[in-house]
């Protein structure tokens, strides 16, 4: 689950990581007001979506008075912003952050995720702040530094520091610099954290090291015990359909094919995906109704596939094991009495008493086109699109 | 005897009084694996399925000797039980559960380190359909029937892809020695290396198919391990050629966030270490026949 960047910052805070001040705004009044509680002579007006590389899509205002910051308030709230992260799309801006200026003097890049290989976290850092992660591995590799940390010991502060020192920090402010850095770890590692990035975290003229922006994931399995995390999704900013499908237990991905799929288990959805591309189609989803198929979850997925204009057939795959197809074939006979398909159908059914299950589908009155294996089952739905 | 799990293997149900617990455990039993009894905490003493309950691991392996387990437990309970299944003296164990959190699996796996190569339990899953060695023994959840007894190894991600693949095999006539599910979460108990090195060293064995998909490193740390340290051939499916990058598709791990991490970029390295790629899903078992033709 991705949160905001002023939801993440507010926890980086409460990690003893330094903020620039300010206040989240639904209204220009309510940023004009922001401003001047806030002070000074230039601020920030920041679109707060899920999405980094906000400043070239046109989401990230400078101002240098109260009225400039309504303005800009004005020109963001309600906007769609499509930036490289969000797809065409774009996303809603439903929240602006108003922040005070920062008077840069460095910018620098902190990253912490998973590391899969080594199964710890890993610490990335560079003096190329201000680019994305992807820019500065091609454009300056030389400048990353790498640091594992061992979690059931945590990060030391020695390890902090050699972070700090590699980025070359003057030496009076690498105390401070390796609490920064600490403290986006202790973040990481006790909310259950699988991302924090830091991007720039910065020193300003005032010698003070902030955290200018920053992006935060969790673990979807673990907001079962993160409530104050789960407290902070936002709906406006994942596509309407995934929502729709995670709300009822299903595992859902939007694609911009036109083949609807409904599979048990996400491996065979994958596979089945591939086959309808080497088939010559595109997928239009990817969905997994689990490894057990239920009839409500058969349902709920026609349900969903339904409502999705771009597809123009619908491919069915499922493999019973423990759930026979029998059982499987009439959740699929029951699910059609209940929505309309007006695409054409194509279902493959296999495993266990595959023929029982055949035959449940062909003495229904449902109108599919039976497939026998994976590959006749891409080249029939492949070849009922022209129908 | 098998990779893993033999006839002989004794097995124990951890959640074993609970829905799913009960299920599994019946199915198992009709398989043919030797079930000796199950924990569920609190309810020691009873019995449950003609077997009997223990409140603790350790009471359980103290009782009947058992060596391996399987975990049907909710994932926020899920690690505390592993750790309790190793320090027990569970020489296998398998989480089918889907849902444990990755700073949840890192700590099991650190906690495991205290043990020493031989007395170190092995960890099967999360997230997975569990182990099987047709004709012997089931320690997990899949349809025992759509697997011929044979000598053809099988790793995979998926449950139900990795039926697919079984039942492909049958319809050829090949069977299987033991099919391994590792699981779909990022990080795993057993890795694909871990297990193809069980495979290597197993007289039942002939060769070995890798059902992988996006994500992680997995797939490529395996077909190296492959091209330095195996003499019995190795096959591979990777999943996921339309997954768009940076989205996870079903499984936790399903995800590219790096390079190498896509299915074609598995592929092409999986190649250079001389591993036969099956082309696509529907030939995993024409594949695996034809590399055995060639032995």
């Amino acid at each position: 689950m991705d949160i905001h960047e002023y939801q993440a910052k507010k926890i980086l805070a409460g990690f003893g990581v330094t903020v620039p001040r300010g206040g989240i705004v639904y209204s220009p009044e309510n940023a004009e007001n922001k401003a001047r509680e806030l002070g000074g002579s230039k601020w920030v007006v920041k679109a707060q979506i899920h999405s980094g590389a906000r400043g070239k899509a046109g989401g990230i205002i400078v101002c240098n008075s109260e009225l400039e910051v309504a303005q800009a308030t004005d020109k963001l709230l309600g906007k769609k912003l499509v930036t490289n992260q969000t797809g065409p799309e774009g996303k809603i801006v439903n929240r602006v952050y108003i922040e005070e200026a920062t008077d840069i003097k460095k910018e620098l890049y902190l990253g912490l995720v998973f590391d899969r290989s080594s199964e710890s976290i890993m610490v990335v850092a560079s003096t190329e702040g201000g680019m994305s992660v992807e820019e500065i591995s091609k454009q300056k590799p030389e400048t990353i530094i790498r640091s594992k940390i061992e979690v059931a010991v945590g990060m030391q502060q020695f390890q902090a520091r050699e972070i700090a020192f590699g980025l070359g920090i003057e030496p009076k402010l690498i105390s401070r610099m390796a609490e920064a850095i600490t403290g986006c770890y202790r973040a990481f590692s006790e909310l259950d954290a699988t991302m924090v990035e830091v991007n720039p975290l910065v020193i300003s003229n005032q010698e003070q090291i902030l955290a200018l922006d920053c992006k935060m994931s969790f673990d979807n399995n673990a907001l079962f015990r993160r409530n104050q995390i789960s407290e902070l999704r936002d709906k406006s900013q994942e596509n309407a359909s995934e929502v729709y499908a995670s709300d009822r237990g299903l595992n859902y991905v939007s694609l911009d094919g036109n083949i609807g799929n409904i599979i048990n288990g996400a491996g065979l959805a994958m596979a089945s995906m591939d086959m309808i591309k080497l088939a010559g189609g595109e997928p239009a989803n990817f969905l997994d109704v689990g490894g057990g198929a239920t009839p409500e979850k058969i349902v709920k997925a026609f349900k969903l596939i339904s409502m999705d204009k771009k597809v123009k057939v619908i491919l069915v795959n499922i493999f019973a094991g423990i759930n026979r197809c029998d059982w499987v074939a009439e959740g699929i006979v029951q699910a059609l009495q209940k929505i309309e398909i007006k695409v054409p159908l194509v279902i493959r059914l296999a495993g266990t008493n595959v023929e029982k299950g055949n035959q449940i589908l062909k003495e229904s009155k449902i109108n599919y086109i039976e497939a026998n294996t994976l590959e006749d089952a891409a080249n029939k739905a492949v070849k009922a699109l022209g129908k | 005897m098998s990779v893993l799990i033999d006839k002989s293997s004794k097995i124990l149900i951890q959640g074993f009084t609970g829905k799913m617990g009960t299920f599994h455990a019946e199915e198992m039993i009709k398989y043919g694996s030797n079930v000796v009894g199950g924990v569920t905490p609190g309810k020691g003493g009873s019995k449950h399925l003609n077997l009997p309950v223990f409140n603790t691991v350790k009471e359980a392996v103290e009782t009947t000797g058992a060596s391996a387990s399987i975990l049907f437990v909710p994932p926020a309970f899920a690690a505390d039980s592993a750790m309790e299944a190793a320090d027990a003296g569970i020489k296998t164990c398998v989480a089918i559960v889907d849902g444990i959190p990755s700073h949840d699996m890192i700590r099991i796996k650190r906690y495991m380190r205290r043990y020493s190569r031989v007395q170190k339990m092995t960890l099967i899953g999360p997230n997975c359909a569990g182990v099987i060695s047709p004709g012997k023994a089931m320690l997990g959840i899949m349809p025992g029937h759509i697997y011929k007894e044979g000598k053809v190894g099988i790793i995979g991600r998926s449950g139900t892809l990795g039926y697919e693949a079984a039942q492909q095999m049958k319809n050829l006539g090949i069977g299987v020695s033991t099919s391994v599910g590792i699981g779909g979460d990022p990080i795993n108990g057993s890795s694909f290396k871990d297990i193809l090195e069980k495979f290597e060293e197993d007289k039942e064995t002939d060769a070995v198919l890798m059902i992988g998909e996006i994500g992680g490193p997995q797939e490529v740390a395996a077909g190296k391990f492959a091209k330095e340290n195996m003499k019995k051939p190795v096959i591979a499916y990777i999943a996921g050629l339309t997954a768009p990058k940076g989205r996870v598709m079903g499984h936790a791990g399903a995800i590219v966030s790096a390079y190498g991490e896509s299915a074609v970029e598995k592929v092409e390295l999986l190649q250079e270490c001389g591993v036969t790629i099956s082309k696509n899903p529907s030939v995993m078992g024409e594949t695996v026949k034809s590399v055995l033709g060639k032995k």
